[in-house]
């Protein structure tokens, strides 16, 4: 199917900075003394919390269901007793705390009684994805939408391939390269009951070409399987390659729509640790309770990649790896290129939480001084979406909010690419992030204000209607009254025309 | 343990303008050293005048204008416009018109309209034109190849430097060390009558263009194609002027080789190699996208050639690329590339 590789546009050549965390297995880690979980450790509506706080939980039960259609269960990652529902630090851009469920870990670890689906081959598609669903399996690549909704099909369009994303493109990140050296049964055992539950033809698995270790596990994996339908393609190195859109592009030479979906062109994707995920909640009858972490950087002691329990707190993380080592300038949850700061260390392992990197000065220097754009337009060419990054730029500095719109602002995908290449240093991703907000914000505010437009509109409407029935209401009475007017002066004609008969005869008579 | 937050991505930036800058500097180095060869070391003088009068312009606008020096001197884009200017200017010319053209090209062309990265025109064309235009007398009075003449009137650096800063020594016969640049002579000779198969015939010219000025534009062209393997510049942009130039001069000695000249000659005479890879690629004044940058070298290629050949100077570089520098945002409106995902058109 693959026979022949495309490129995407743009991107980079990015130093890999990944051997150190790559130099020994992955380590497993024991539960920690207190877990924190979060409600929102995914895109879509909170989970809804179904224990009290004092109640006892074992590891894998779920502690919080999913919430409507796009959401995510959570279960407990030991177990121990909830002591709290409460605010506690996430992990998340915006630094804020966020409801929690706070488990004291009575360090017997014990579990709920697996289930396993072990006949899955011949279960039908829907049974799987509930199992998906019941696990609280998410985008393990970072994203963290919904996973059993992405194994869905589409009725409209039959499913061709599903895409097993290996790339990790990003500095750093390595969780996914442990797990296919260490796990590739596990990837491809997982692709198998994704195949099954999307109907889907085949599956290509797609890792980049600087991780030949993985790429040699997998291709055993592939062979102990003997499944025709999964192949294993490397892909050059190349930043973003792992981006949803880019890896389409390279695998089929395709483009997805820019207001669709991979299903639109008939491909699902998914990121290697999700199947591997996937596999143990079928076949093991598991939960998601833990992921593989990689920790790096010039900040922390030991770097190496830790399979740790979702709500383990970063601090600790840090301190199974040998703590904090030299002047630790950031605390960086993802990559280099797309993660985010992090306030403290106080803030748990959520399901997407790939990389946590100790960045020391040295590593990642403060920004120099900005200058201004002077066109030259390497962004323009580091840009995988084909963006004019300096028009972007140009037009979010004029708040001319209009004209970045008709530069397809809502097409960048942060990648942070122009943004690194820039020679005037500018924090072109920090501008197109700010620009999308504010157009939110001002739809969200048009939305209001249609809103309010529409309500008064109603409101004139409904008074007029009502005083137009007020003045009805007063015509037909003023007419009635007439009419009874009208109707006595009858009356009294009639009693007049007989009184004067009544004079006539009795003159008569 | 609380940290610092801030935006990604954190990998260090992987250049910076002035690296940029500098690289475009260190590509004129091999042709500035052929120009000091062929016609000694007035170049090198009004190199170091500009440069002088352009900094303090720059720092005295930055100033003005509240801005902090350092990182904009260290941007080296002052540096550019200075050195550029020299490029255009005669040699020998007199020093003042070095210090007018880049006071014009930094105080007016460049911070009046913003100052770097906001100057709709290409500032070193700007202060060239306007000295043209002002002072065409001294302007046009270039300097003989040293080849062309006698080891007696050839001048020395000091008599260089003399002739920039009080003019030529008394007793100079101008005639015999001034010549008309191949292009100037060709023009007039062909509103003589002559043809171009005698013209050639005469020394200034070399193998395919003006002798020397070839050389000159074959350093050039290295010094281009470096900045293109350094992708400090794309090929778009010189491709295109070097097409357009090239092209419409081909069709015309196509059409009658003996009253046009071949389309080498174009390219290897006066600034077109220059003004290919180091003054139209300028991104600030040029537009953004490849397409357009494309479409916008071949427009430039086109106007030099229609100056060269029906217009009313020797050499259009100039005019050609502050023509097109008004047409840059027109050109950006119409070229905005396909968005991934987008309809192809």
């Amino acid at each position: 199917m693959a026979e022949r590789l495309h490129r995407f546009r743009g991107g980079l050549e990015l130093p890999g900075m990944k051997e150190a965390a790559t130099a020994s297995p992955i380590r497993v880690m024991p539960p920690p003394k207190r877990i924190v979980l979060p409600l929102s450790q995914h895109i879509g509506e909170p989970a809804k919390p179904r224990v009290a706080p004092g109640e006892r939980v074992l590891r894998g039960q779920m502690v919080a269901a999913a919430e409507g259609i796009i959401s995510a269960a959570i279960h407990a990652s030991t177990s121990g007793t909830v002591v709290a529902i409460e605010d506690h630090l996430v992990p998340h851009p915006s630094g804020l705390a966020a409801p929690c469920i706070i488990i004291d870990a009575d360090g017997r670890d014990e579990a709920i009684e697996p289930v396993p689906l072990s006949d899955w081959e011949n279960r039908d598609a829907g049974e799987i994805r509930e199992r998906v669903r019941d696990a609280g399996i998410v985008g393990l690549g970072g994203a963290a939408f919904p996973s059993w909704i992405k194994l869905s099909g589409n009725r409209d369009q039959p499913l061709d391939t599903l895409i097993l994303n290996g790339a990790e493109c990003e500095p750093c990140i390595s969780c996914d390269d442990m797990l296919m050296r260490e796990r590739a049964d596990e990837v491809i055992s997982g692709a198998r009951i994704m195949l099954r539950a999307l109907h889907a033809r085949h599956c290509l698995v797609a890792v980049e070409d600087n991780k030949p270790e993985a790429a040699e596990a997998l291709q055993a994996a592939l062979a102990k399987f003997a499944d025709p339908r999964i192949e294993l393609v490397i892909v050059p190195s190349r930043y973003p390659q792992g981006g949803e859109r880019q890896l389409i592009e390279t695998l089929t030479g395709r483009e997805v729509p820019h207001d669709g979906l991979p299903l639109d062109i008939g491909i699902v994707c998914h990121n290697v640790a999700t199947a591997a995920a996937v596999h143990r909640a079928v076949v093991h009858g598991e939960p998601l309770t833990s992921r593989i972490v990689t920790v790096t950087g010039g900040g922390v002691a030991e770097p190496c990649n830790v399979e740790a329990r979702i709500g383990t707190r970063m601090s600790e993380l840090i301190a199974f790896c040998g703590g904090y080592r030299g002047d630790v300038a950031r605390l960086i949850m993802g990559g280099p290129m797309m993660g985010f700061t992090l306030r403290s260390d106080d803030a748990p392992v959520i399901k997407a939480s790939n990389c946590l990197l100790a960045g020391t000065a040295e590593e990642f220097a403060p920004r120099r001084e900005t200058l201004p754009c002077i066109r030259c337009g390497a962004c323009a060419d580091a840009c995988p979406a084909s963006l004019l990054p300096q028009m972007l730029y140009w037009h979010t500095r004029a708040r001319d909010f209009e004209r970045v719109q008709e530069y397809d602002l809502f097409d960048c995908i942060e990648c942070g690419s122009c943004d690194l290449v820039c020679p005037s240093q500018i924090p072109l991703v920090s501008h197109f992030r700010y620009a999308k907000t504010e157009i939110w914000g001002k739809n969200e505010e048009r939305a209001k204000a249609d809103n309010a437009r529409r309500r008064h509109e109603a409101r004139q409407a409904r008074l007029e209607r009502e005083a137009r029935e007020q003045e009805e209401k007063r015509r037909r009475k003023l007419e009635a009254l007439e009419k009874m007017k009208s109707g006595d002066a009858k009356k009294a004609e009639i009693a007049a025309a007989l009184e004067r008969a009544q004079k006539r005869k009795e003159e008569r008579s | 343990m609380n940290f610092n937050q801030a935006p990604a991505p954190f990998l260090k930036p992987l250049t910076s303008v002035g690296a940029i800058m500098r690289q475009v500097l260190y590509a004129l180095m091999p042709a500035t050293i052929a120009y000091v060869w062929f016609f000694g070391w007035g170049i090198v003088i009004q190199m170091l005048i500009a440069v002088v009068f352009a900094l303090a312009a720059e720092a005295m606008m930055l100033s003005l204008r509240g801005k902090p020096l350092r990182p904009f001197l260290g941007d080296c884009s002052a540096l550019i416009t200075a050195v550029l200017l020299a490029w255009a200017l005669p040699p020998t010319a007199p020093w003042w018109l070095a210090a007018v053209g880049v006071i014009f090209a930094i105080v007016f062309a460049k911070h009046l309209y913003g100052g770097l990265g906001y100057n709709v025109f290409n500032p070193a064309m700007a202060g060239y034109v306007v000295l043209l235009i002002s002072f065409p007398q001294q302007m046009t009075q270039w300097i003989a190849p040293d080849f062309l003449i006698g080891e007696s009137v050839r001048l020395s650096f000091m008599e260089t430097l003399q002739a920039i800063f009080a003019g030529f020594p008394a007793g100079t016969d101008i005639d015999a060390v001034t010549a008309a640049t191949p292009l100037d002579h060709l023009r007039t000779q062909l509103s003589q009558g002559a043809a171009i198969q005698e013209i050639t015939t005469h020394p200034i010219y070399g193998m395919a263009a003006g002798h020397g000025w070839e050389w000159i534009g074959v350093f050039l062209l290295l010094g281009g194609a470096w900045l293109m393997y350094r992708r400090v510049i794309k090929w778009q942009i010189p491709a295109g002027v070097l097409l357009g130039l090239g092209g419409l001069a081909a069709i015309f000695w196509f059409i009658d080789p003996s009253t046009h000249a071949s389309p080498l000659f174009h390219v290897f005479s006066g600034a077109a190699i220059l003004g290919a890879f180091f003054i139209a690629t300028d991104p600030v004044s040029a537009p953004a996208s490849d397409k357009g940058r494309l479409i916008y070298g071949l427009c430039i290629g086109v106007l030099v050639y229609v100056i060269r050949a029906w217009g009313g100077y020797p050499d259009g570089i100039a005019f050609a690329v502050l023509l097109m520098n008004m047409a840059a945002p027109f050109i950006d409106h119409y070229t905005k590339p396909r968005t991934y995902g987008h309809e192809r058109p």
